[in-house]
């Protein structure tokens, strides 16, 4: 009998962690699309685009440090809510909304500087907002790239790995994504177990992979 | 009585930019060779691009101060009730014609307006379109929609026909100069065509690489460019440098011609135009007359080029069906019609 609740950790930690990297990245990469100095952009550009470039174990590491129980962080959280961040469920969506933001970021950054500044000026001289100018013409022209970036970025951090088993572990039925189940029903010998997870991981990026084609196209197709 | 008031300075890569002028009435041009701190001083009215130093204002009923150096006011493009026609227009593709003109507009007023608008710049049945969908002259009639429903005090035109066939400029230009003769505010044309700014514009600044070389009005800087680089962005197409022989003679070195002109001749004048439609046929004898052996003649459809063995250009009209023309052996042109230039 298989064991649904990598599926089901997995599910949920994709799901809240993409909801956070969306948001987040959107705004960072408003923020540094805004940014008129460009010294300081380049080193907050690099700063965020490190995860992906880091090895993941890298990054474990250096979570680890800061949400571990005798880091900053997690010695914070242990003191003043009882709660333990290192090796449970929250610490697989830390890691895995760490991991997909550079691809957040940068999908959406290039989206917004791929928007003609023409347009947000013209925005200005006709007295809309800085926010309504975000919502309705850099946010709407940059959509298809955001839906594109959004859509990377949850399948990478379902597929999160080593910064995981850094920061959570894989402790069955609480941290053990299903990245994590594959590697232990092999390290086990469980080849037809590990076969099944990996059916559901190729179904879900394809059908990702498909929705991000299908939006693009058809927003695009629209204006034209 | 509105008047609108700029005198900045920018530091820009390749110059300094200082342009100081005032606008009363009507439509001012900007006329200059692309890169010449036109389009900067354009948008730094409109508070897209912030000068180094200097004051922006506007007076209508009052004085709105847009921007002043000393006094720390810079107020926001939002604030400044400036519409601004983009060189490629700036319509919002994700928005159909309808949007794109009420985006301007808050959400109480426009229904009305956008109606109105619509019926006034004959956009009837393209209310949801998408302006990738519409022709350039209904771009153009959309985003002078967009701008005039907002009811801007200044128009402000960045080179509105430059990427467009001479065909549709024609009519563009008709168009564009009907919806300014109804507009009772200011505005100002920045381009590098001469027609354009002869067609629009009263008033006329001229601008070479960041500096004002003529400033006034548009006729008498055409027939009296004085200096030039004026004389060249006018259209002047035959300008050499002179030797002054006496108060009213000069020898045109480039050309090797020895003419005689209407005025005195003051010292720092240092070349002389001539325009190449001002020429007529003359005879040996004639007052500033010239030989025209081994010229080569150029068919236009409705002008022969006649370019002179000795670098003078002449232009003369034709009709179309005219393909034989005979240069005659000599050409003269009349005194008054040398222009007595300084170099800048």
């Amino acid at each position: 009998m298989m064991d649904w609740s990598p599926i089901f950790i997995s599910m949920k930690t994709a799901s809240l962690s993409i909801f956070i990297t969306f948001f987040v990245g959107l705004f960072v990469a408003w923020g540094i699309v805004k940014m008129k100095n460009d010294a300081i952009k380049i080193v907050l550009d690099g700063i965020f685009t490190l995860p992906i470039v880091l090895p993941p174990t890298v990054v474990g590491f250096f979570l680890l440090y800061i949400f571990g129980v005798r880091g900053p962080i997690g010695q914070f959280f242990i003191d003043f809510f009882s709660v333990k961040i290192a090796f449970s469920w929250s610490a697989t969506v830390i890691a895995a909304v760490v991991m997909s933001f550079p691809l957040m970021y940068r999908s959406a950054r290039s989206a917004f500087e791929q928007v003609d500044s023409n347009l947000l000026d013209a925005g200005r001289t006709l007295g809309m907002s800085e926010w309504k100018i975000f919502r309705k013409i850099l946010f709407a022209n940059a959509l298809p790239g955001i839906i594109g970036g959004g859509i990377l970025a949850y399948a990478r951090g379902l597929g999160e790995f080593g910064a995981t088993a850094m920061l959570a572990g894989n402790i069955a039925g609480q941290t053990r994504t299903l990245p994590m189940a594959v590697y232990s029903e092999v390290a086990a010998g469980n080849m037809g177990s590990a076969f099944d997870y990996v059916i559901f991981i190729v179904v879900i990026a394809f059908f990702a992979i498909f929705i991000m084609d299908y939006v693009t196209i058809r927003k695009e197709k629209q204006w034209k | 009585m509105a008047k609108l008031n700029v005198n900045i300075q920018k530091k820009l890569k390749e110059f300094d930019l200082n342009v100081d002028f005032e606008l009363k009435k009507g439509c001012l041009g900007i006329l200059g060779p692309s890169g010449c701190g036109k389009s900067i001083t354009l948008k730094s009215v409109a508070g897209i691009v912030d000068p180094d130093k200097g004051i922006v204002s506007l007076t209508t009923d009052n004085e709105t101060v847009y921007f002043d150096s000393e006094r720390k006011i810079n107020l926001k493009p939002q604030k400044r009730n400036v519409g601004y026609l983009f060189q490629n227009y700036a319509l919002f593709p994700n928005m159909t014609v309808e949007e794109n003109v009420a985006a301007g507009l808050s959400k109480d007023d426009d229904k009305k307006i956008v109606s109105d608008m619509i019926k006034r710049f004959h956009l009837d049945g393209l209310e949801k379109r998408y302006p990738r969908q519409l022709s350039g002259g209904q771009q153009q009639r959309v985003a002078l929609a967009r701008i005039l429903a907002y009811s801007p005090d200044v128009i402000l035109l960045d080179e509105p026909f430059s990427a467009m066939d001479t065909f549709l400029k024609e009519q563009l230009r008709i168009q564009l100069s009907n919806i300014l003769n109804e507009f009772d505010g200011l505005s100002i044309l920045v381009t590098h065509d001469r027609d354009e700014v002869f067609q629009f514009c009263d008033e006329l600044i001229i601008l070479d690489k960041g500096r004002i070389i003529a400033k006034g009005e548009t006729h008498n800087i055409f027939e009296n460019p004085k200096k030039v680089q004026v004389a060249r962005l006018t259209g002047c197409k035959n300008i050499s440098k002179i030797e002054i022989i006496d108060d009213y003679h000069v020898k045109a070195l480039d050309w090797g011609v020895t003419f005689e002109v209407s005025q005195k001749i003051s010292p720092n004048i240092t070349h002389i135009g001539i325009r190449a439609h001002d020429f007529s046929p003359a005879s040996e004898n004639d007052l500033n007359s010239f030989d025209t052996s081994n010229s080569t003649k150029i068919e236009k459809p409705f002008e022969w080029e006649i370019s002179l063995a000795n670098g003078l250009w002449w232009k003369r009209d034709k009709q179309i069906h005219q393909h034989e023309f005979e240069i005659p052996k000599y050409l003269k042109v009349n005194p008054k019609n040398i222009i007595l230039l300084e170099d800048n």
